[in-house]
């Protein structure tokens, strides 16, 4: 059927023209969620009936002419660690078994406010932890691309459900990349904005310094449609950026010429990186150079002490927030203990997950006696040094390109004995979130069959030009090509 | 004008962590978790791997760089006093695992006297 993985707009059009009924893609979205989803793990938690009712609500809306935005009567899918009142959230964590949330996310909430239909939520590595949506306590998600590959991480339900057709657009979160890995992986666009850009009220936090919410869509105008109704200041969370929401859908002109591309040398080096990688993204470059844009190398020097820097700093912020999971106000309580102690340990030794619990230890020893300065307070110094080199590079440059990944989608169970390995697989994207930067995966062809992802950085707020420069190229390169056998 | 000496950075470099099974217990019990012997063993090894990896921060000099504990350079905002409407105990205590009334229910804190 014509549209099923048309851009947003399209579907819009159709169902303002009567051609089709909110009720009837919703219905869809749930079905392809039930086959191709199940068959990805996408999904943790379906909201069949409340969508449906939803979608029918929305059709009445428009009937009425009433249509809210493009967004009316979308459907799209949430990450399980948003909350919406009345539905779980999980976290994909033991911990939060059972736990109905008695409010929404304010990213949710202006979703749901532009009409857009949450049919579920997805998938993702446990709190967020992890870069291959394989610690989850519902079990590893899968690849739509490719079965026996893991979809990336830690948002990967919410890349693969996209991929796979199931929704236009999902909402993710990214406190290292977990949005624009997993959207390299499955070869769809991820945006994480400006940090503060979108309110983190009702995001369940990891790292709160570095967690901010975003978009993966099918293209850089889905994302930008999706975001504008998302971004916004919020009373509710301090550190939302206070600046109005910025327009971005009509920015997208497709004119890149005059834009100063930034190639960081620290970046294109051949060690370490997929080859194939390496050359999917040269191409793309050289594809926004013929169309105008023009190329400098730039020099990120601290780039090699920013996975160091990160997992230091993101392991001392989750053992601080992790602390309130304490079987106290909600989640799971274990049975039987004698005492308020044996019954927090045990609660949190039995909800916790190997991962988490590793990241809550290491933070737990970063900011122990004695170790503080030369770990916690030292990674905060060298964070202010990773700051400084984007600084000077956005004096000479106005995007920044680099691949988003080192790899390829790498097969379940490749990383997961390795937790060092696996961290290292997050060198290119960690530093936009220790530096607060907005940042976007797009897909820019394949190497040996699996998408590749092109990573844009920009200046802080500076997300219309990520986008504006994404969807010129998607106009040069075309549609990207879809995972074998999806709709 | 003298050329300025080659001096070394300052450095602070923290011996590298070695973690015992002892260490990982002690923070095991800090972070209210409990782990078997076997896990305990396990982790010191993983911990003690990504901790040499961070080990090399220490060879950068950050002599006077002031640290980043957070992206937004936000003065911290203020709001009018009123009060806003609370969420509803009702709700609040929706999820508690046990509660009496308007409290959540824990295990006894302090250990009963002995007798």
């Amino acid at each position: 059927m014509a549209g099923e993985r048309g851009a947003i707009r399209a579907l819009a059009a159709e169902l303002a023209a009567g051609r089709r009924s909110a009720e009837a893609l919703v219905a869809g979205s749930l079905e392809r969620a039930r086959a191709e989803g199940a068959r990805c793990n996408a999904f943790v938690h379906l909201r069949a009936e409340a969508a449906l009712a939803e979608a029918r609500a929305s059709d009445a809306r428009r009937r009425r002419g009433e249509a809210r935005s493009a967004l009316d009567g979308i459907p799209v899918a949430i990450k399980d660690n948003m909350v919406l009142e009345g539905e779980p959230t999980g976290c994909a964590s033991r911990i939060l078994e059972g736990y109905v949330s008695p409010f929404t996310a304010t990213a949710v909430e202006k979703l749901r406010a532009a009409g857009a239909v949450v049919i579920g939520s997805t998938n993702m590595d446990e709190f967020a932890m992890g870069s291959s949506t394989e610690h989850s306590s519902h079990g590893p998600a899968r690849n739509p691309w490719d079965a026996s590959r893991t979809p990336g991480g830690s948002s990967g339900g919410s890349a693969a459900a996209v991929a796979a057709g199931i929704v236009p657009a999902a909402l993710g979160s990214d406190t290292g990349g977990s949005i624009r890995q997993p959207a390299a992986f499955c070869g769809v666009v991820g945006i994480k904005p400006t940090y503060g850009r979108v309110s983190r009220w009702g995001l369940v936090a990891f790292a709160s310094s570095l967690d901010q919410i975003g978009v993966l869509a099918r293209s850089a105008s889905d994302a930008a449609l999706v975001l504008e109704a998302i971004a916004g200041h919020d009373p509710r969370d301090s550190t939302s950026i206070p600046q109005p929401a910025p327009r971005l859908g009509e920015r997208l002109d497709g004119d890149v010429s005059g834009l100063v591309i930034g190639l960081p040398r620290e970046y294109f080096v051949e060690e370490g990186v997929d080859p194939g990688v390496l050359a999917r993204v040269r191409e793309a470059v050289t594809r926004l150079e013929r169309a105008g844009a023009k190329t400098r190398e730039v020099s990120l020097p601290h780039t090699r002490f920013a996975i160091a820097t990160y997992y230091l700093i993101a392991t001392a912020e989750a053992s601080s927030n992790l602390a309130r999971f304490d079987g106290v106000r909600y989640g799971r309580r274990a049975a039987g203990a004698r005492d308020l102690a044996e019954m927090y340990r045990r609660t949190r030794s039995e909800g916790f997950g190997a991962e988490v619990k590793r990241r809550i230890l290491l933070g737990t020893y970063v900011l122990s006696a004695g170790y503080y300065d030369a770990y916690y307070r030292k990674a905060q110094q060298v964070r202010t040094l990773l700051r400084r080199d984007f600084d000077a590079a956005f004096a000479a440059c106005d995007l920044i390109a680099t691949p988003t990944s080192p790899e390829t989608a790498f097969r379940v169970g490749a990383r997961t004995a390795d937790p060092l390995r696996m961290y290292l697989s997050d060198v290119y994207t960690v530093s936009a979130n220790l530096a607060g930067l907005p940042g976007l995966s797009l897909p820019c062809g394949l190497a040996e069959g699996l998408p590749v992802g092109l990573q844009l950085l920009a200046p802080p707020l500076e997300e219309a030009l990520l986008l504006r420069a994404a969807d010129a190229f998607e106009r040069l390169a075309g549609a990207p090509p879809v995972p074998p056998g999806a709709a | 004008m003298c050329p300025k000496s080659e001096k070394l950075p300052s450095r602070r470099v923290p011996p590298p962590a070695v973690i015992s099974r002892a260490d990982v217990e002690r923070i095991a019990a800090l972070a209210r978790l409990s782990v078997s012997d076997a896990e305990a063993d396990r982790l010191a090894v993983e911990l003690e791997a990504i901790l040499a990896h961070a080990e090399q921060l220490g060879g950068l000099d950050t002599e006077g760089v002031p640290p980043t504990s957070h992206p937004a350079e936000l003065a911290t905002p203020l709001r009018e006093d009123v009060p806003e409407p609370p969420l509803d105990p009702e709700r609040a205590l929706a999820n508690a695992p046990e509660r009496e009334g308007f409290a959540f229910v824990v295990p006894r804190v302090i250990e009963a006297e002995e007798g």
